[in-house]
């Protein structure tokens, strides 16, 4: 009886949804303001890659919240693993000479790769959370291929820390300046260079480290843990 | 490259399956994971680099490491 009921039920979830989907026509622009970001984006924000313009100019205060979101749930997943956490120093089995070695050559590579993804979003595809990611993921290779090592904790929280005030003050330079959080106040220079945009590569900047560190921190503690 | 898309989609599917009925957990995380980079390819392919580093680095790389960590610390086998 249940099986019928969940079946039944199935079926009039998939009807409703490829319904609606089947009124929303594919391909045409939906919206004013896409045609709006597509045609003005790069004079008004001097960011080539239209997605960053929306990300940290016209969606910047969103950008503020997802990163204070991850950062809730670092914090969380930090204090929830603090209250279990055994003091007990375990023997770390050394991987093999090949692992080691391999994942000593890769890191700084997979570290300069993230580097660039976040100081050249505005230009090219990726950003701050992308990088960062990327970041993550070559500590994450460390901690599995040279296990003795670890990072101090204490500087990623700093720099964690450091690049949420930055988000913040810049933000409020803006407000101070031009009248509105996240106003971007410095000049906005020739689209297609490295330094134009204004703030919008500070900004990455800072939630590149953010996101960096913060996911780093999260598989620290994991690992720690494990 | 309609083909190609459409073995990527059914090589998801496949892995999606296979993650929903394994056993063995870290198996079920691997194919997981392969679900995911089988989406980030196809991000790519719909003109969307962004999303797809995104999808690449955090939902087969970070995702899958958390994940197996987890299952390291409980049982390795579903009853």
């Amino acid at each position: 009886m249940r099986r019928i009921i969940s079946i039944l039920l199935l079926v009039i979830v998939a009807l409703g949804i490829s319904l609606s989907l089947a009124k929303i026509p594919f391909g045409v622009p939906k919206t004013k303001v896409g045609k709006h970001y597509i045609n003005e984006g790069v004079k008004e924000t001097g960011a080539v890659n239209i997605v960053t313009s929306v990300v940290v100019s016209y969606r910047g205060f969103d950008t503020l919240g997802e990163v204070t979101v991850l950062f809730i749930a670092a914090i969380g997943l930090g204090a929830v693993l603090s209250t279990v956490r055994k003091k007990t120093a375990r023997k770390i089995e050394p991987a093999s000479l090949v692992l080691s070695t391999g994942c000593r050559v890769l890191f700084p590579l997979i570290l300069v790769f993230g580097t660039y993804i976040f100081i050249h979003g505005h230009l090219t595809p990726g950003g701050g959370f992308q990088g960062g990611a990327i970041i993550a993921s070559a500590y994450l290779l460390i901690y599995l291929g040279c296990r003795e090592r670890r990072i101090n904790a204490k500087v990623s929280m700093s720099l964690e820390s450091l690049g949420g005030l930055l988000f913040v003050v810049v933000g409020l330079f803006g407000l101070a300046i031009g009248g509105y959080f996240l106003t971007n106040f410095l000049p906005k220079g020739t689209p297609n260079l490295l330094f134009s945009a204004g703030v919008i590569p500070i900004i990455y900047i800072a939630i590149g480290f953010k996101v960096g560190s913060e996911l780093t921190g999260i598989i620290d503690n994991l690992i720690e843990e494990s | 490259m309609i083909f190609i898309v459409s073995f990527l989609v059914v090589l998801m599917l496949v892995g999606a399956v296979a993650a929903s009925i394994f056993r063995d957990l870290i198996s079920a995380v691997i194919a997981a994971a392969l679900v995911s980079l089988i989406a980030s390819v196809l991000f790519y392919f719909l003109q969307a680099p962004d999303v797809a580093m995104a999808e690449a680095a955090i939902g087969a790389a970070l995702t899958a490491a958390i994940f197996i960590i987890a299952i390291r610390r409980t049982k390795r086998y579903e009853e």
